[in-house]
């Protein structure tokens, strides 16, 4: 009689192990959570659809799934901001990623894009549940440890947003006593640390968090780059950005690492869109103003 | 404050589209989670050997972490394991296996409270350990876990909240997106949401007592 | 397999953010048993306005998610012109939230006690208070003592909540820890390793009292 108990705890243990396996495959094939179907980035493995193409790596995934999925912000304005009206994300970063993927795949509308913070963008990409991350990254020694990146494709500087009347005028006036608010994850954080000893910043998911914060009254100061601010600016005219930029912040595509392919055809993207003028139009778009010449 | 604003019809139907995600997270995981709950809650009551030890260890540690380290361990500490999971299926795994290893004790407590006697009698008329379980044991112990588990799906309702963390875009996330519009629609929105969530809980509370008056 | 370097060169982090969500749980703690009682004693006695008041606090608390609460206290207030930072404002979010739970393991404890012992204790001339003191109470914190540590351990695994409204925790320090050394495996290894020093104790020893008290009631 005992052994039967034993038989039926095994039973239940398969049968388990079996339900497990089942969530799991589920997990591949079904998305409930994203926007579209498509299949996983990088689960495809090569592609049988196109041989004789000399496509490598990520670059044959994409073509293999006749879609590209890029990374973006939901949260920023002017870069990448989810609108609850539409459904639809737009921005500076949204408009490369379709011109990226109008190079890859003919047509700008073969794109996924997934919502990456400051915090979960590296290891998505990791992952490969994304191709590219295109989400105001600064290029920086440590992340080039951890993914490579393209040319730069905006150039950003780190500066504070205050509310209007504030006595901070600029970086000179934050002190270790100052309260500051970013983003975790962010490069913002470390230079901000390192300019003013002593200061810790308090530190959110990401900017929508960070920016309902301070005009919640949690801050004094909200700090990252330029480029993010102003759009938080023209978002609520009650703050503005003060002093000037403290750091150079360059923003470059980040791809996985020993992904070539994929870098050249990102920088190609990008030069040929300087050269037809289609980045200037964007950029003025977005930012209100004509790119700075080199 | 604003209510006219925060209640805009865009951003009723963008919450709207929230509560459904919230609410199709919560129905798998519900289902998920009682499945392996009740299957983990036997294998720990039948005291198989081995078996049973290292399930009790295993739930022991996934009930005492805080399920907001689970959901972004599910995210992203599965893939570096080799497990890729969207944030989805990443949010039903963390929410399924840790309130399956509470509803486990829920149904192992509730299998110990069947009397001894009322074993011996069923196995003493002739039954199979088996047949005692399946006709005696669980129906018995199972009646007595309706309440505990009713509250424990509940929680599990309100735990969604936590895949904000992975930008899962259940009801949370999108009003944390609506609030970013303006500062004077905080307020508004957040009392929405709390009703909201109040108001599926409060129901399902109402079934619950509704199954625990049902005459046995 | 594990990287140990995460651990060394980040023990500071780990360390103030254990220190943090050990003294967030421990007040609100201490917060929520002082209002859960008041909970219960409202649910529990006679005047209908305050068992109303009772049931309604409890009924809305246990229906809403610890997260939203929070964000009442973060977020809310300060459109009311009340601005508490993460810190506090997650630890009484958390405090609020547990209290309901806390009243319901109170009233449960008192009402278990026989309304018979009641009667014969006021009979053979106990007054109220005694009554209360020398027969319902101390037969009650036997009933009481393993659901509130229960709560207790909860509390502390909840206190991760501060981690979403930079409340300088346990959970929050992992996350800069994180960024830095971007292996999230290894990381969140160590945080889970320092949440289960907190609540595994707190397990064993809900479970050793249960017992206990079990045998000798």
């Amino acid at each position: 009689m005992k052994t039967r108990g034993r038989v039926i705890g095994l039973m239940l243990a398969v049968m388990l192990v079996l339900a497990g396996c089942g969530a799991a495959n589920n997990a591949n094939d079904s998305k409930g959570g994203g926007t579209n179907n498509s299949a996983e980035p990088g689960a495809g493995g090569n592609q049988a659809e196109n041989p004789g193409s000399k496509d490598e790596g990520v670059v044959a995934d994409i073509k293999a799934r006749g879609k590209l999925v890029a990374g973006v912000k939901f949260d920023t304005k002017l870069f990448g901001l989810k609108d609850p009206g539409s459904g639809e994300v737009e921005g500076f970063d949204v408009d490369i990623a379709k011109a990226i993927a109008k190079k890859l795949l003919g047509d700008e509308s073969k794109l996924e894009l997934k919502e990456v913070t400051s915090k979960t963008r590296i290891p998505m990409l990791n992952n490969g549940e994304i191709d590219l991350i295109i989400a105001t990254m600064t290029i920086t020694e440590d992340r080039k440890k951890e993914v490579d990146f393209s040319d730069v494709y905006f150039k950003a500087g780190q500066s504070i947003l205050v509310k209007k009347g504030s006595s901070i005028r600029s970086i000179d006036d934050v002190t270790k006593d100052s309260k500051v608010l970013g983003v975790k994850g962010a490069t913002s954080i470390k230079n901000i640390e390192e300019k003013v000893p002593g200061l810790k910043v308090q530190q959110y998911e990401n900017y929508q968090e960070a920016f309902t914060a301070l005009r919640a009254g949690k801050g004094d100061v909200l700090t990252t780059d330029n480029s993010i601010l102003y759009g938080m600016m023209k978002q609520d005219n009650n703050y503005e950005v003060v002093g000037s930029t403290f750091t150079d912040e360059p923003y470059g595509i980040a791809i996985k690492k020993d992904e070539a392919g994929l870098v050249k055809l990102v920088n190609e993207t990008l030069e040929e869109m300087k050269a037809s003028g289609e980045y200037d139009k964007i950029y003025e778009q977005w930012i209100g103003e004509k790119p700075a010449d080199e | 404050m604003d209510f006219g604003q925060a209640y805009s019809p865009d951003n009723l139907r963008f919450l709207m589209e929230g509560l459904g995600m919230t609410l199709r997270l919560a129905l798998v995981a519900i289902i998920l989670s009682f499945i392996i709950g009740c299957v983990l809650g036997v294998i720990r009551y039948a005291r198989v050997p081995v078996l049973s030890k290292l399930v009790g260890i295993l739930v022991e540690i996934i009930r005492n972490l805080p399920l907001l380290l689970l959901i972004f361990f599910a995210r992203f500490g599965l893939p570096e394991l080799g497990i890729k999971l969207s944030p989805f299926w990443a949010a039903i795994v963390a929410l399924s296996i840790f309130e399956a290893a509470m509803i486990s004790e829920i149904v192992r407590s509730g299998l110990k409270s069947v009397e001894k006697g009322t074993i011996e009698a069923a196995r003493a008329s002739g039954l199979s350990y088996m047949q005692t379980l399946r006709h005696i044991i669980l129906p018995i112990g199972l009646r007595r876990m309706v309440p505990p588990i009713v509250s424990q799906f509940i929680s599990l309702l309100k735990d969604t909240s936590l895949a904000v963390i992975i930008s899962l875009a259940e009801l949370t996330h999108n009003a944390n997106i609506v609030m970013g519009q303006d500062i004077s629609i905080v307020l508004p929105t957040l009392l929405l949401v709390a009703a909201l969530y109040f108001a599926v809980n409060y129901a399902l509370s109402i079934v619950a007592r509704r199954l625990e008056s049902k005459p046995t | 397999m594990i990287d140990l370097t995460v651990l060394t060169e980040h023990w500071e982090s780990y360390f103030i953010g254990l220190r943090n969500t050990l003294f967030a749980s421990l007040m609100a703690l201490a917060g929520s048993f002082a209002l859960g009682t008041v909970i219960a004693v409202f649910r529990i006695s006679p005047i209908k306005v305050l068992q109303a008041c009772g049931t309604a606090y409890v009924e809305l608390f246990r229906n809403i998610p610890l997260l939203l609460v929070v964000y009442m206290f973060f977020l809310g207030l300060p459109a009311l012109g009340i601005a508490l930072n993460g810190f506090v404002s997650g630890t009484l979010g958390l405090m609020v939230y547990t209290s309901a739970f806390i009243a319901e393991a109170i009233r449960a404890g008192i009402l278990a006690v026989p309304q018979g012992q009641t009667e014969a204790a006021r009979s053979s001339g106990l007054t109220y208070v005694q009554t209360m003191r020398y027969v319902v109470l101390p037969q009650a914190v036997k009933i009481v003592v393993p659901p509130i540590t229960n709560q207790f351990l909860n509390l502390v695994k909840n206190s991760s909540i501060l981690g979403v409204v930079a409340g300088l925790d346990l959970m929050y320090y992992g996350d800069l820890v994180n960024a830095d050394t971007y292996n999230t495996v290894d990381t969140y290894m160590f945080v889970a390793l320092f949440y289960l020093i907190l609540t595994l104790p707190l397990a064993y020893a809900s479970r050793l009292m249960e017992r206990r008290f079990a045998r000798s009631g």
